[in-house]
């Protein structure tokens, strides 16, 4: 579904990397290794259509992503390095518009169940400015349990969680997977996420 | 989804009053020193009072334009917005009104106000009134083109201030204009007429440049 051919990403002079290539099919994990500044937050950048690439193309369903444009939004859910929450807004309001921008409105029931399975309850109603950098990043990751896309590309996803939190979303990641849905994800962290195939994608 | 957008920056806006406030009083005091430095000269203050009220709207709106962009680039909100399977255009056209109804509807309404410190007559202060009403969004919109292509940019501010002004001149000149056309006698509404056209105009066109200007800035 998901195809990527000969990919190359420079910064400045830099080649970063090139020649990438691989495939993603239903229930299939990419996981992207590779040390600091190896271009993997270029990569998912460039999967979800941000950055273009200097060289080859990506496509989905076999249509080039850069012509599908919105129609590909709806089939992707992207969590980056940056958590995309407003400090002044509570966790519900910042769950509900988030799923609202993303074309998936939610209502504020379904909005506090999530929360509650990613053990925020009791500060879902503080503003998000107050709540520690990893219950930050369960309120950014909530957005998994409502998302009804295809394909997620998560940017270290599992960075200032804590060991339970981890194992939550692993949880989540396997079953997104093995309801046919699609993970490419960078970590630094070893967890062994069951699924139909994983592959693994080193960049240096 | 653009009612959404518009929700959350007036729920944002709500949650920190500061930035709104800060733009009301900065009008209200660059509107208030002008007749203390020039002096109780009543014929000189009311022919100078569209170009002050009118430069001191400009300034104003100018002052939070930075932000309409920049707080959600900093915290991811934006590339998650870019990413939503709505058009960019109705996204950036829902800020741009968000960012009118909280820095130029404030303006709209405490203007007639303002007048009276130049001793404008009624009708007037309708008009000053009415010509800001139809101009602010205009200012807004293109002040969006702006703040989107210094997005990022160290020292953003100023430099949106270079881009943004020359094209805020045609607007100062009707919306002025106006206002002194019915001082004078004349109808004001060849001059409101033309600024609703550059209502029109822009609000077909600037969401369209500032949806390419942050594809460029967030790449």
């Amino acid at each position: 579904m998901l195809k990527v051919s000969n990919l190359e990403c420079v910064r400045g002079e830099r080649s970063l990397f090139k020649d990438v290539n691989f495939s993603l099919e239903a229930g299939e994990l990419l996981q992207v290794n590779g040390p600091n500044g190896s271009g993997k937050t270029s990569l998912l950048r460039m999967l979800c259509g941000l950055a273009r690439p200097a060289h080859g193309e990506i496509r989905w369903l076999g249509d080039n992503i850069r012509s599908l444009d919105e129609d590909y939004y709806n089939s992707i859910t992207y969590l980056g390095h940056l958590n995309g929450v407003k400090d002044n807004l509570n966790a519900i309001e910042n769950l509900r518009i988030s799923s609202a921008l993303a074309g998936n409105g939610i209502d504020e029931s379904t909005a506090y169940a999530s929360l509650q399975k990613m053990g925020l309850i009791g500060r879902e109603i503080l503003p998000v400015k107050v709540l520690s950098q990893g219950q930050r990043r369960r309120v950014t990751l909530a957005r998994l349990l409502v998302s009804d896309t295809v394909l997620w590309i998560l940017d270290e996803p599992l960075v200032a969680l804590d060991t339970s939190a981890v194992l939550l979303v692993k949880g989540i990641l396997e079953q997104h997977l093995e309801k046919g849905g699609m993970v490419v994800m960078t970590t630094h962290q070893d967890i062994n996420i069951a699924a139909i195939e994983t592959k693994r994608l080193q960049l240096n | 989804m653009f009612l959404w957008v518009i929700q959350r920056d007036l729920l944002l806006a709500m949650r920190q009053r500061s930035d709104v406030l800060t733009t009301l009083f900065f009008f209200i005091i660059v509107v208030s020193l002008f007749p203390l430095g020039v002096g109780p000269e009543i014929n000189m203050l009311r022919s100078m009072a569209p170009g002050v009220v009118w430069v001191a709207a400009l300034l104003a709106s100018m002052l939070s334009l930075e932000r309409m962009f920049s707080s959600d680039y900093l915290d991811g909100t934006l590339e998650q917005m870019m990413l939503s399977p709505q058009p960019l255009i109705l996204l950036v056209l829902g800020k741009a009104l968000a960012h009118w109804m909280v820095t130029g509807v404030p303006l709209v309404l405490i203007s007639p106000i303002l007048g009276f410190q130049f001793d404008l007559q009624t009708d007037a202060l309708l008009v000053l009134a009415v010509s800001l009403l139809l101009g602010t969004p205009v200012l807004s919109l293109i002040g969006a083109i702006g703040a989107a292509l210094t997005l990022g940019l160290r020292g953003g501010g100023v430099l949106v201030s270079l881009l943004v002004l020359p094209l805020y001149i045609p607007v100062l000149i009707f919306g002025a204009g106006a206002v002194e056309a019915v001082s004078a006698g004349l109808g004001a509404s060849a001059h409101l007429s033309l600024l609703g056209a550059f209502l029109l105009l822009s609000l077909v066109l600037a969401p369209w440049a500032t949806a390419a200007a942050l594809r460029i800035s967030i790449e």
